[in-house]
């Protein structure tokens, strides 16, 4: 109960912010909501399910080509962000089944090795998917269930109905028995296997899961924000989620929405600051390794809040 | 009948001057507040190395600018953000640069992704959006109305302009080497679509993966009857490609060759593994070695950049300047004076007719403000058009030997931005 008023206390702020945040710091927060939506299904293959992929710029980018073009193709947004979702499922699913035969650092470069060939696919077709170039959704074909989307107050609506059933779905999942058996697997594979679990069926089904957010973020990101491009399924998007779960918090609800934002904002004040913003970052990632390995909200649930989603 | 007493009059006359004086002070302070121009900056990622040249060129530009007075008599003040090279930050800085900023317009991108993913935020906020970039994205009509490029012309006038010189005085069987996207892509599909209008024919076209380091491999498939060789390569293993296409030919003989300057853009010719150029050719937008014949504004604008004869910074002649592209920032900004002066530009309600304004232009005279040379801008297709120049390098040095008419590098017009509506 204490987990679900926070969430819905949470979802209730974000709504006020909306709506009281500046032009720019409004349309940021409407960029951090989608990355969340992507961090969120990252989280639950990573942060619960134990699963670090370094594939996920895959899943998000299938999302979103797959509604670009179809848009682009004359298909309505209603119909594209659907589509977009069972991209990154299916992309998810069919990877899932061959890079989940290996483990650990093996599986990490297997993901790895299947988002760079989608990248590079992209590119060689680079005649229909508009390649490194990508293409723009004109505004005209931007408009879903009579909201303009190219307007910051549906857009962010939008964005923030879309993070908000990312949210409460995953912590309905989490507190399930589905997601139970997923943090056991993380836990100790060969225990949740002797006491009568199938963790490669567990593993696929949250990877898959995984890659509907993913898909569905991407698919978002292309709708909300009229651009479409294979940049998008570059390493640097498979890090990005993995760094926004582990600056918030993996294995915590509200963790990977704490990244997105804290990451969001600390590089949009670095690079004001300094033409070495990276350098920034790089040294708060480091002292958070160094000093809350398990995130702000993992941190925050070790030293007392054990409730804490 | 109350007489007004003369205290009350005398506060009246005084709120009533007050009020009177009131507007023509803000009109004169707003007036006098600097005209604030945004750029976004290639600061980091793969196009710094543009970026950093960029940013110079556009400060020096400024700095002209105000010393001739600003722009409808207002100071320019430039906002820099950096973009990282990357769409998606691209069109966060469009965002930040117009509603944190608050500037005018905005204008200095080069990467392609960079344009197309930024252009879309730009028309939902209304913003004059002018990259100087090279790429065919904006004559194309892919991007939208309040984009334009009156700085520099794109891939597809450039290497048709040029093709047939190259197929008459070098070879008519060219293998072309580019990087397998997009950039590369253009390059491949209208020189190909040049040559084979002047009758010579392309006979390998050889994409090389952005993620390459090494070309080593992708030489051999160069095929022997090759008379030209045409590479085009971008970003920072470029001198990796040059001199592995060197060692690949060794001091044998093998086909003419005739790069585009990006492949050496801000590399020293005179770095070892490059002598294998002697005697190639080059495309450049603008000569890098100040040639015998140049126009008397080139010293002035080599001296406002700070670029020496050699074109490196004056301050480290090992800093080799992007020359071939960095005068379109310096263009772009004469161009925006321009534009606001001819659309009586006071503040940001006035951007429609600062747009109208360009789309109204039809060619710009050489000189200081278009320090390349004449340009003819296509209102409808929001695109300059230019000459474009070939240098052979001569004892290190990159020599022009050919400059290609303006009319050479037009095309029919694939858009009218002028229907749509803003």
């Amino acid at each position: 109960m204490k987990a679900l008023g926070l969430h819905l206390g949470v979802l209730l702020t974000l709504a006020l912010a909306g709506l009281l945040l500046p032009d720019y710091h409004q349309g940021m927060l409407t960029r951090v909501l989608v990355m969340a939506v992507f961090a969120t299904g990252y989280n639950l293959a990573f942060g619960y399910t134990g699963l670090l992929s370094l594939g996920h710029a895959l899943h998000f980018s299938a999302g979103m080509m797959a509604a670009g073009l179809a848009m682009r193709d004359g298909m309505a947004p209603e119909a594209a962000l659907p589509l977009g979702a069972l991209a990154g499922t299916v992309s998810a699913a069919l990877t899932g089944i061959l890079a989940l035969r290996t483990k650990g650092v093996s599986f990490m470069i297997v993901t790895l090795m299947f988002a760079q060939a989608f990248y590079l696919t992209l590119l060689y077709f680079g005649a229909f998917t508009g390649g490194d170039e990508g293409f723009p959704l004109p505004g005209s074909a931007r408009q879903m269930f009579g909201l303009d989307l190219t307007q910051p107050g549906p857009r962010f609506t939008v964005a923030l109905l879309l993070f908000g059933i990312a949210l409460l779905v995953q912590a309905a999942l989490v507190r399930g028995r589905f997601g139970r058996s997923m943090v056991a697997i993380r836990e100790n594979e060969e225990r949740s296997r002797m006491l009568g679990y199938n963790p490669f069926t567990i593993k696929l089904t949250a990877l898959t899961l995984s890659g509907l957010y993913a898909g569905v973020a991407g698919a978002a990101y292309g709708l909300l924000f009229g651009y479409v491009g294979a940049g998008f399924g570059t390493t640097q998007y498979s890090i990005l989620p993995m760094l926004y779960v582990l600056l918030g918090g993996a294995g915590t609800t509200l963790g990977p929405l704490l990244g997105a934002g804290l990451m969001a904002w600390l590089i949009d004040a670095a690079s004001s600051l300094t033409e070495a913003s990276l350098a920034i970052i790089g040294a708060v990632l480091i002292a958070l390794v160094v000093f809350a390995p398990k995130g702000i909200l993992g941190t925050i649930r070790e030293r007392g809040a054990k409730w804490l989603p | 009948m109350t007489l007004l007493s003369r205290r009350s009059v005398l506060a009246g006359l005084a709120a009533g001057s007050a009020l009177s004086l009131a507007p023509m002070r803000f009109a004169s302070a707003q007036s006098a507040a600097p005209i604030k121009l945004g750029f976004q900056v290639h600061r980091t990622g793969i196009g710094a190395s543009y970026g950093r040249w960029y940013e110079r060129v556009a400060n020096a530009a400024a700095t002209r600018m105000n010393d001739m007075g600003g722009i409808n008599g207002r100071p320019v003040e430039l906002v820099f953000e950096d973009d990282g090279t990357d769409p998606k930050r691209g069109a966060e800085v469009v965002d930040k640069l117009v509603s944190q900023h608050g500037v005018d317009l905005i204008f200095g991108s080069l990467f392609s992704h960079v344009v197309i993913g930024s252009a879309p935020r730009a028309g939902e906020l209304k913003v004059p959006y002018l990259p100087c970039s090279e790429g065919y994205h904006v004559a194309s009509g892919m991007l939208n109305r309040w984009c334009l490029q009156p700085g520099i012309s794109d891939v597809r006038s450039q290497v048709t302009a040029m093709a047939p010189w190259v197929m008459q005085n070098l070879g008519k069987k060219v293998t072309m080497v580019f990087p397998d996207y997009a950039f590369g892509h253009d390059h491949r599909d209208y020189f190909s679509e040049a040559v084979a209008a002047q009758g010579g024919e392309v006979i390998a076209k050889i994409g090389i993966p952005p993620t390459e380091t090494s070309f080593t491999r992708y030489f051999p498939q160069i095929p022997a009857e090759t008379e030209v060789l045409y590479h085009v390569m971008v970003g920072p293993s470029v001198l990796t490609f040059v001199k592995e296409l060197g060692e690949f030919y060794g001091a044998g003989s093998g086909p003419q060759i005739f790069g585009f300057i990006d492949s050496l853009e801000g590399v020293d010719l005179a770095s070892p593994g490059l002598e294998f150029l002697e005697g190639s050719h080059f495309w450049e937008g603008h000569c890098r070695h100040k040639q015998p014949d140049a126009p008397a504004w080139e010293a002035d604008y080599r001296a406002a950049v700070g670029v020496d004869d050699n074109g490196a910074s004056l301050a480290d002649p090992k800093d080799v300047a992007t020359y071939a592209h960095m005068f379109s920032v310096w263009e772009t900004l004469s161009t925006i004076k321009k534009g606001m002066e001819a659309a009586g530009y006071q503040s940001t309600a006035d951007r429609q007719k600062f747009v109208e304004a360009v789309e109204a232009m039809t060619s710009f005279d050489a000189g200081l403000d278009h320090v390349q040379g004449a340009k003819v801008f296509n209102g409808k297709t929001h695109q300059v058009f230019s000459t474009q120049f070939i240098s052979k390098v001569e004892a290190g040095k990159l020599t022009r030997v050919h400059t290609t008419s303006i009319e050479e590098s037009l095309y029919p017009d694939a858009v009218d931005y002028t229907a749509q509506s803003f």
